[in-house]
């Protein structure tokens, strides 16, 4: 099905003032591990599409999986779109593109077999038992494809593809009552090579959930902590992320008094960039869900707010300009304000430094999730270590961290200069999750910030 | 079309099992205020799971000329599958549970974008600087399955629901409130007040912040507080995927009081009208109220056919899928019964103590063994016997099993949380309270 004059057609004389059209196919790869071994292997495959139409500043959104009657789709969603009302159209101007994009494929998941892939997964599943201690697994592996064909009122027309796989090893311990994980999660932009070499970090999973079954927990408060790479992105991504995206900010005058450029969030040491522009990542990509170009947009320089994420609506009502951050994560859901790759720059300290003069302090490694609700964060650590008179001692209980931005992001008083990214994860807003996305940073010291324990 | 599929892909392995499931969803949504956007969701797809030679294949598609290439696909899949030590259900006879309600196909886009913006002025008539959200709409769907045992099941699903919300920003203080309620059928201008109500209610509660209480302070949770804080750390326990691997600590603990005597939690997918409630299952197995909890007492846990199988149980009509996966065991509509005593009395006698509503970061960490940590990012601190205001930067950590033996009262109240969980307050100790400060 040629889906460039399919929507080209249903297109034409739409009598809105904005009206797009995506149609997409889907393919997935899915092995699930959990007891002692494999529970579920799955392929799935899909396809459907959706038309958005704005007038006056209203919106319409019809999603299908039938292609059948797509002109009907544009003329119901151009009639919800009027229906809807508005105070006026307000999108911001970008190049309308006409362009077949390839995706970054190093090696591509979908020409692996799959008793190749079970045969890889088996094996880390087999090192895992190998551990004295261990009980259980949780474990994933997930590859997808996910074909993206555009069109809209401005005559652009994209296609492109995402390729992802995803990998998440848990290993369980279990003493009586008492069950404890160690684990990690890996991601890649269309490389399977991701799966190989992963024996040792399978392994040390497996030995710290057993550890952790000793460890003691510990008491809540304030205390100084230092953040590996993966969970300072994690943190970077709920703490400041969330809050940089322009529709939270957009028709909210009190938030855009708060969030106002120019405003110091941290030292001079900070510097925060979000952008798919960065290429290889799992948030990389050449067109957003606009059409839009991507970018790399600075959001802090220096400590002090420059710039936010934006959609065309969002850029066009702050009178900024588009980032290419507009996404929707399938054809079910209309783009929204999203992050891509959100990283903290590195910064000049050493891990040394970071440790040097820190008593009674934590050093935090791993994610287990995190959390945004405006100003308040928390995100969760997969491993916790004591660190004493600048040394890092014994393991504790996995701890919870939350704060405030506005006072966390000033507290951080160490930035490392070894930047390292965490592509394990997924985004979630609005019902859209998860949606690929990466965040980085080098280790980061903060001051004063909550802990929870057990 | 799925009768074709079902008797292919029987005739090429042993047993197959064919789920179809069709629906549309028209949300109106409110952002800033104002009529943002009016959208239809249509959705149909169909999923084909084979176990040939002893092992699991699952494939699924949204694309109907991918269909004819199910059977190969499944196949395909099934050769390095999983161990399917069990055989789908045959024929069985259903409860009659009523989800559907013809009125809602009748809800005009009109009618729900009245209600949203009829209540998200009044809520701006009593905060004029809110700035509110909303969602008001509607489901209708069908979901149809079969296998080759024989066994044959449907049945169509109506929903709506009504969500209101807003935020509230002093200087770089921020609240962001939600309310809602959902079920199957159409609920009017009653269920609509008690959504304000509450919100209104909290709002009151919102206005001054105050520092967290501190030590050893009772907690009394609100059934949307048992619901974000208490309710899925208890539930991991009782899944049939935990006994299944052996991580479950309530194996072997079913038949003892491990809880004090007023809790009683019970899963009742058979509750009339109730979002989540269903006739069967999402493999077939006809739906039934089950028994977690009994007067403190640890009762069975909850189960699908695969993992009642490797547990040595039997399936609990406790199957729950999405379309692209296969089936796992899960809970419908969470029931807490009530205590014996009045809410009134609940807050009344709390000389010092935090109530929980909304938490941040729940779920996040390792629940196994009836772990919580989390932020609070809705609660209030109460002192003799009123609320004072809103706590802030307070973390609650604890083990619902500790907590849950640990019961001050229960309230003879109980309320619907959303539409999908009804709950009482309770008033417990063991909640380990840690603040800024």
């Amino acid at each position: 099905m040629n889906y460039r004059d399919l929507i080209e057609d249903a297109l034409r004389g739409h009598g809105a003032d904005y009206c797009e059209a995506r149609i997409e196919e889907t393919g997935s790869t899915r092995l699930v591990y959990r007891g002692k071994g494999l529970e579920d292997a799955v392929v799935n495959s899909g396809r459907g599409g959706n038309v958005r139409a704005c007038v006056n500043g209203g919106w319409g959104f019809v999603s299908f999986n039938s292609l059948d009657g797509l002109k009907r789709r544009v003329t119901q969603a151009v009639d919800q779109a009027r229906a809807a009302g508005g105070s006026g159209t307000q999108l911001a101007p970008v190049q309308p593109q006409v362009k077949l994009a390839s995706p970054r494929i190093v090696k591509d998941p979908r020409k692996v077999a799959l008793a190749e892939k079970k045969r890889l997964m088996d094996h880390y599943n087999g090192l895992i038992f190998a551990v004295k201690g261990t009980q259980s697994v949780s474990s994933v592996y997930g590859d997808s494809s996910r074909k993206v064909c555009f069109g809209n009122s401005e005559e652009a027309y994209i296609e492109q593809e995402h390729v992802h796989v995803i990998c998440r090893i848990t290993a369980q311990a279990r003493q009586g009552g008492d069950v404890q994980e160690g684990g990690f999660s890996i991601g890649t932009l269309g490389d399977y090579g991701l799966m190989d070499g992963l024996d040792d970090e399978v392994t040390a999973s497996a030995k710290r959930a057993v550890a952790l079954l000793s460890a003691k927990p510990l008491k809540g408060g304030e205390r100084t902590v230092i953040l590996d790479p993966v969970l300072a992105g994690v943190f970077v991504h709920e703490a400041f992320g969330h809050l940089s995206e322009g529709d939270n900010v957009a028709e909210d005058k009190k938030l855009q008094e708060v969030m106002v450029m120019g405003r110091r969030f941290g030292g001079k040491h900070l510097n925060i960039v979000d952008g798919a522009a960065i290429p290889g990542l799992r948030g990389s990509f050449a067109f957003d869900d606009e059409g839009t170009a991507a970018t790399k947009t600075d959001l802090v320089r220096e400590g002090v707010l420059v710039g936010r994420l934006h959609s065309r609506e969002t850029a066009a009502m702050l009178g900024e300009k588009p980032t290419g951050n507009a996404r929707a994560i399938g054809y079910n859901f209309p783009p929204i304000v999203r992050m891509t790759n959100t990283v903290i720059e590195n910064g000049n300290a050493t891990f040394a430094d970071l440790l040097a003069g820190v008593n009674d302090g934590v050093y935090v490694k791993n994610w287990y999730g995190g959390m945004t609700q405006h100003e308040m964060f928390t995100f969760s650590s997969g491993e916790a270590y004591m660190v004493r008179n600048g040394k890092v001692e014994e393991m504790v209980r996995p701890v919870m961290l939350t704060g405030n931005l506005f006072t966390t992001l000033e507290n951080i008083d160490a930035i490392g200069n070894d930047l390292g990214m965490n592509q394990g994860g997924g985004c979630g807003k609005n019902g859209q999750s998860p949606l690929p996305v990466s965040n980085g940073s080098p280790h980061i010291r903060i001051r004063k910030c909550l802990v929870s324990g057990a | 079309m799925s009768e074709e599929l079902l008797n292919a892909a029987k005739r090429k392995f042993g047993q197959a099992e064919v789920y179809r499931v069709e629906g549309e969803s028209r949300p109106v949504t409110f952002e800033a205020n104002k009529l943002k956007e009016l959208s239809v969701r249509e959705s149909s797809g169909v999923a084909l799971r084979v176990i040939s030679k002893g092992r699991l294949g699952f494939t699924s598609t949204t694309n109907p000329d991918d269909e004819a290439g199910l059977v190969a696909r499944a196949g395909a899949v099934a050769e390095f599958g999983a161990e399917a030590p069990f055989t789908l259900p045959g024929p069985a006879k259903y409860p009659k549970v009523n989800v559907h309600d013809s009125a809602v196909a009748g809800i005009t886009q009109q009618h729900m974008v009245d209600t949203g913006k009829e209540l998200i002025e009044r809520l701006r008539d009593k905060w004029p600087d809110l700035l509110c959200e909303g969602r008001v709409g509607t489901s209708t769907g069908r979901m149809q399955i079969w296998n080759s045992s024989g066994m044959e099941a449907s049945y169509e699903q109506t929903g709506y629901y009504v969500y209101v919300g807003g935020k509230l920003i002093r200087g770089t203080d921020m609240l962001m409130l939600w309310g809602g309620h959902s079920s199957c059928g159409l609920f009017g201008k009653q269920q609509s007040d008690l959504i304000l109500e509450r919100l209104l209610q909290q709002l009151e509660h919102c206005r001054n912040i105050v520092p967290a209480p501190k030590g050893d302070v009772p907690v009394i949770f609100t059934p949307r507080g048992v619901g974000a804080t208490l309710v899925s750390p208890l539930l991991e326990g009782f899944s049939g995927k935990n006994f299944a691997a052996g991580t479950s600590p309530l194996i072997g603990k079913e038949g003892q009081k491990m809880l004090d005597a007023r809790i009683s939690v019970y899963d009742d997918p058979t509750l009339p009208m109730a979002s989540g409630s269903r006739p069967c299952d999402d493999e077939g197995e006809p739906s039934r109220r089950l028994k977690f909890v009994e007067k403190g007492v640890i009762g069975g846990g909850y189960f699908d056919l695969l993992s009642a199988a490797k547990a040595g149980k039997k399936s609990t009509g406790s199957a729950h899928r999405a379309l692209t996966s296969p089936p796992s065991p899960g809970t419908s509509v969470i029931d807490i019964a009530a205590g014996d005593t009045r809410r009134h009395d609940i807050f009344a006698s709390v000389k010092d103590g935090l109530v929980v509503e909304e938490l941040l970061g729940a779920g996040q960490g390792n629940e196994m063994g009836g772990e919580f940590r989390a932020n609070v990012s809705l609660g209030y601190r109460i002192q003799n016997g009123e609320i004072t205001g809103r706590v802030k930067d307070t973390m609650v950590s604890g083990n619902v099993y500790k907590v849950l033996a640990q019961v001050e009262a229960v309230s003879k109240e109980t309320e619907w949380v959303f539409g999908s969980m009804r709950a009482p307050y309770i008033r417990c100790r063991g909640v380990e309270v840690a603040a800024k400060g």
